[in-house]
């Protein structure tokens, strides 16, 4: 019958999909409980959060620089046609504290962090340094996951903190060579932003990292053989935690507008 | 217990094989590789295992240390039964093993002396003097003294093959396994891993099993050479009976003659 083998195909790639779900899922829970029964030592840890904060700190504020600068030079004409010109700060600022800010930061790392984690556990794996651990009765989720999940989960806080202000930066100066009024436009961007767009901005740069971590590993721990086999783990690596980033961003959005809404009773003004 | 019969618990607990392989079978995306697969290992003794690439030699190792797990069969490690334990419940196990890789397998993230001393900071509560003199004695035994804090990527082939070797005695391990221990080297140094071996060998009194496929390898450290074909084992016995085997399929690989097709001539 034509029509089985199309169904079949769908069939066997929900399967896999399904089974994919199911690996990823033990593997988060023998991370997590590696995490909460085990404490990391630190020569294990500084390394990571060395590649992870101080390594990735040039690109994050290139990023961030570049997000605040587009921003402004975007935002001013669009202020300036209804003579309002300084509240393009607080578009831009809240813009870059809630959103860009964070997801940019996010997808940056993703990139960076993600794709290097996914290459380099790939590589100890073909290589069989994976094996070596377990084979000396160490195990590999221990040594080199929960380590490289506390290094990124800490640090991309302080990047998107870095990003935030650097984009801050950058919008205002641009707006500055345009001519705003540079009282006007930060007592505007005071008037808007709230301690509270800050702190969701940041909070939701922890979920993208955990995220990134233990995507960017899963699929590390997953590669296949050879040089194409470690290219496929960090592409695959990058593309699904830039997938993540982006759902939970949205989830995460309707919850803390949720939240926002239960503590102060209404929404914030632009999301 | 009578003194007599203490004499012949202990005597046949020395004899009981460490590993035992027990109607083992396993097979990768449809390829069989082992076919009902019975094999023992006697203590303190060199095994060396053959047979040509692809046929399961580095599998076997993995599945004794609990790397793989088998399709079906039982695979014993000194009496106990480890083929459906846990990762943790192997931990304590492997540390017993110290096991060889064909690529070293070094971990390029740490220098020489932290690959030597993964295990001893893993399992030991040692003093950091203890620790780095018994780096330096591992080192020093496979002549590699005053490589400490050289990386993996600044050894050679054979060197690395020799620091895996030290990491792999660090903590005194009563079984070594071996993969393809002299494969990619030169003769010579492929030579120098051997008398390693059996240096080794001599001196901590370990069970080793060695899978090679190389013939001069296998007759110098071997105590006895097994050989794999198509999943099954086809020749069992000291090097000169393997040597001398009738097998047509053992003399083709021995002697390294592909157009091997009639029986051999001994000798």
């Amino acid at each position: 019958m034509p029509i089985r083998k199309p169904i079949a195909t769908v069939g066997a790639y929900v399967g896999d999909q399904i089974e994919g779900l199911g690996r990823f899922s033990v593997f988060t829970a023998q991370m997590f409980r590696w995490l909460a029964t085990d404490a990391t030592r630190w020569r294990l840890l500084r390394p990571q959060l060395y590649a992870v904060g101080v390594r990735s700190l040039p690109v994050i504020v290139i990023t961030g620089a570049f997000v605040g600068m587009v921003l402004a030079a975007q935002s001013y004409y669009q202020f300036e046609a209804i003579g309002r010109a300084s509240w393009s700060g607080a578009v831009i600022n809240v813009s870059v504290v809630k959103e860009l800010g964070p997801v940019l930061a996010g997808i940056m790392l993703a990139g960076m962090v993600g794709g290097s984690l996914a290459a380099e556990l790939g590589t100890m794996k073909v290589t069989e340094q994976i094996d070596a651990l377990r084979a000396m009765g160490a195990d590999p989720i221990r040594h080199l996951v929960v380590p490289r999940f506390i290094a990124t989960f800490l640090m991309i806080p302080f990047l998107t903190i870095y990003c935030d202000f650097v984009g801050i930066v950058g919008g205002y100066l641009v707006a500055w060579s345009y001519g705003v009024d540079t009282h006007e436009y930060w007592m505007h961007s005071a008037d808007v932003i709230e301690n509270w767009d800050i702190f969701s901005g940041v909070l939701k740069s922890t979920f993208f990292g955990a995220a990134i971590a233990l995507i960017s590993c899963y699929k590390g721990f997953g590669s296949r053989q050879g040089a194409y086999g470690v290219g496929m783990a960090a592409l695959e690596a990058f593309v699904s935690s830039f997938v993540a980033i982006l759902v939970l961003d949205f989830f995460i959005v309707l919850l803390l507008n949720g939240v926002y809404d239960l503590i102060w009773g209404r929404v914030g003004v632009f999301l | 217990m009578s003194v007599a019969q203490g004499d012949i618990a202990r005597r046949t607990a020395a004899e009981e094989p460490i590993i035992r392989l027990v109607n083992v079978w396993k097979e990768f995306a449809g390829n069989e590789v082992f076919r009902d697969l019975v094999l023992e290992f006697r203590r303190a003794a060199t095994t060396v295992v053959l047979g040509p690439s692809g046929v399961g030699k580095s599998v076997m190792l993995k599945l004794i240390l609990g790397l793989l797990k088998p399709d079906r069969g039982r695979i014993f490690v000194d009496g106990t039964d480890t083929t459906d334990l846990s990762e943790r419940d192997l931990m304590p196990i492997r540390t017993r093993f110290g096991m060889v890789f064909q690529g070293a397998a070094l971990f390029d993230f740490l220098p020489v002396r932290e690959n030597v001393a993964f295990a001893l900071r893993e399992h030991k509560r040692l003093r950091e003097d203890e620790v780095e003199r018994i780096v330096r004695e591992k080192l020093a035994m496979v002549d590699l003294a005053g490589t400490e804090n050289l990386w993996p990527e600044e050894l050679s082939g054979g060197m690395k093959k020799r620091v895996g070797l030290a990491r792999a005695i660090a903590m005194d391990p009563e079984v070594i396994l071996y993969d393809e221990p002299t494969t990619g080297l030169d003769p010579v140094t492929a030579d120098t891993i051997n008398e390693m071996i059996l240096k080794c060998q001599r001196e901590l009194e370990t069970t080793s099993i060695v899978v090679t496929h190389d013939m001069a390898s296998a007759y110098k450290v071997g105590d006895r050479l097994v050989m794999l074909h198509e999943g099954r084992i086809i020749a069992d016995g000291t090097p000169h009976q393997i040597r001398t085997s009738a097998d047509v399929r053992v003399q083709r690989f021995v002697r390294g003659d592909a157009m091997l097709s009639t029986g051999p001539t001994n000798g």
